[in-house]
């Protein structure tokens, strides 16, 4: 492999990686943060990518972003009103949301299932413009992404902050101290939900408009594959700040898209990464557990062991 | 300060778990009573703060509290005048947020979007240090480091941060070893005199009971069996208490914890 063709490796995991980190740094503070395993994420990071487009192509580059983050803001509102205030469990409001999305999504695309930016105006194609002829050029989505990841990380940091951010970070950590203070977690639950999914509905309208084109299925397997990303980025920095927390995700988003663009370099089928991305959700999870579990499964297997050797005597013995 | 006026609890009514927990229970608490409640298993202690609290409507009568009608209240706009310690120190507090992100989420100061400011964070060393078990020099360690007393008088400081108008302390040394227990009953005493705040306290230390505060609450099957204070209270021993229990409940005193002190 040449050094230039690992370059552009490089390059594409990385962008690909921050983009996609938008969603992961929504999970961050879905479910790291409030713990709410938000799983309309699939759904609304279409959402966001259909609304970016519609926008998009009707001739409104930059508010086609902003759009398709108020977009991600009202699936998460329905998502939180659901699960606060109409007795839906956190798990099932988010599948039923994500399956009402898909319809959602269509209409939006006008009932059709793919849209094309082939010849639209998008921010990626203005910053290229604007950089055209300088040695910056062929960074363009890079430049788009890596601003916009910088954005969201440095507001997450501040937000998280805040006295709202602690009452988010509170009804995670401690719901029974949250039910009996002057909080309403529905109140942190649902901003919490809107904010994670504005961040959602931005790496959509992102991913699809560097793509040129939005297909129904973009977000499918969305929510493993940030998952996966977050627990890297958890193993990576577990503890300290908020922001070197959201920096690890950041980092873990583009390892695994490092690992990924890798795998498809030695003839691994593309088709094949929703499978990778769970594999390392369950080994994620898994092996944390393990490792607890290890010191009860030693002295069981020693006991068995011992045992079994008596039991056999004391059988002979007996007869 | 706080008067119930015949509130009653009946749970899972019509099934055959159906327990009346509090029936048609009133009771009056004047600006800066300190009153101590113990009473047998069940007897209703905790659902009585409950309904207070507003973790559930009662199903008739009304909670009022310094004048204000509070019975339809949501629980968390309850919260800001009410001040609650639970038995598990781990309830208190959130473990995997600092101790100043503790504080400043019970001073709640400012806006929802504040931050905490220079001035905010040495008021709170300052009431840290008052605990005097060196929390002031670790506010940046996470919550869940500490021990259960540790904890709890933390909460504490965060239940008092701001005087509530009335402190809800269910058992809240039960949990643990006794030279911590009675520091934090020491902190809790000087803390509620200091503020006058009305407070009322469940034990199950009969002792305590008497020599805390200025009135003694006995309940059973859902209601205020006893209630002395003043001059009565002064001369009243443990072992009188039991007896007028007796007589007012009509059996004897049966709670777990009070068996295995004596």
């Amino acid at each position: 492999m040449s050094l230039s063709v690992m370059l552009s490796l490089g390059q594409t995991a990385l962008e690909l990686g921050l983009m996609c980190s938008l969603t992961v740094l929504a999970l961050f503070l879905s479910y790291s943060m409030l713990n709410v395993c938000d799983l309309s994420t699939d759904g609304c990071f279409t959402l966001g990518a259909a609304v970016g487009a519609v926008v998009a192509i009707s001739g409104h580059p930059i508010l086609s972003i902003f759009a398709a983050m108020l977009a991600g803001v009202c699936s998460g509102f329905i998502t939180a009103l659901m699960q606060t205030k109409m007795g839906i469990d956190s798990l099932l409001s988010g599948i039923i949301v994500n399956t009402g999305l898909y319809s959602v999504n269509i209409a939006i695309m006008g009932g059709s299932s793919l849209l094309n930016m082939n010849k639209t105006t998008t921010v990626f194609t203005m910053v290229k413009d604007a950089l055209a002829g300088t040695p910056l050029a062929s960074y363009s989505a890079l430049i788009v992404s890596l601003t916009a990841v910088a954005l969201v990380v440095v507001f997450l940091n501040f937000f998280l902050k805040t006295r709202l951010g602690y009452a988010i970070r509170a009804t995670g950590n401690n719901p029974d101290m949250v039910k009996s203070s002057s909080i309403n977690p529905a109140f942190t639950t649902i901003v919490g939900l809107c904010v994670a999914n504005s961040f959602t509905g931005l790496a959509g309208a992102l991913l699809s408009q560097s793509q040129k084109s939005v297909d129904i299925n973009l977000g499918q397997g969305m929510v493993t594959m940030a998952l996966a990303s977050l627990l890297i980025g958890g193993t990576l920095i577990s503890h300290g700040s908020v922001l070197k927390r959201a920096i690890g995700v950041v980092l873990g988003s583009f390892i695994f898209r490092l690992v990924y663009t890798i795998a498809l370099r030695f003839n691994m089928p593309a088709f094949m990464l929703k499978l990778v991305s769970s594999v390392i959700v369950v080994l994620a999870i898994f092996l944390p557990y393990m490792k607890k579990q290890w010191p009860n499964i030693q002295r069981r297997l020693t006991h068995r062991r011992a045992s079994s050797g008596t039991t056999t005597q004391d059988q002979k013995g007996g007869k | 300060m706080l008067r119930l006026e015949s509130i009653s609890k009946t749970f899972n009514p019509g099934t055959v778990n159906e327990k009346k927990a509090i029936t048609d229970l009133s009771l009056h608490l004047k600006n800066g009573d300190f009153a101590t409640i113990i009473g047998s298993n069940g007897a209703g202690k905790s659902t009585m703060f409950n309904a207070i609290c507003g973790d559930f409507l009662t199903d008739t009568g009304a909670v009022i509290l310094d004048g204000q009608d509070i019975t339809f209240m949501p629980q968390h706009t309850r919260a800001r005048q009410i001040g609650r310690l639970y038995q598990d120190p781990m309830r208190g507090s959130a473990p995997g947020m600092t101790i100043l992100e503790n504080l400043a989420l019970a001073a709640g100061k400012g806006g929802w979007l504040s931050f905490i400011t220079r001035a905010e964070k040495k008021a709170f060393a300052e009431q840290l240090s008052r605990l005097e078990i060196g929390l002031e020099d670790r506010m940046d360690h996470p919550v869940g480091l500490l021990s259960g007393g540790q904890r709890q008088a933390l909460t504490l400081l965060m239940a008092t941060i701001h005087p509530p108008k009335l402190l809800l302390l269910d058992e809240h040394t039960a949990a643990l070893d006794p030279a911590t227990a009675e520091k934090v009953l020491k902190l809790t005493r000087e803390i509620v005199e200091e503020n006058k705040i009305t407070t009322l306290m469940i034990t199950h230390n009969m002792e305590d009971a008497l020599r805390m505060g200025n009135r003694t609450l006995m309940m059973d099957s859902g209601n205020i069996v006893i209630d002395v204070e003043g001059e009565k209270r002064k001369n009243l021993t443990v072992q009188d208490l039991l007896e007028q229990f007796k007589a007012g409940a009509g059996k004897a005193l049966d709670n777990d914890r009070i068996l295995l002190q004596k």
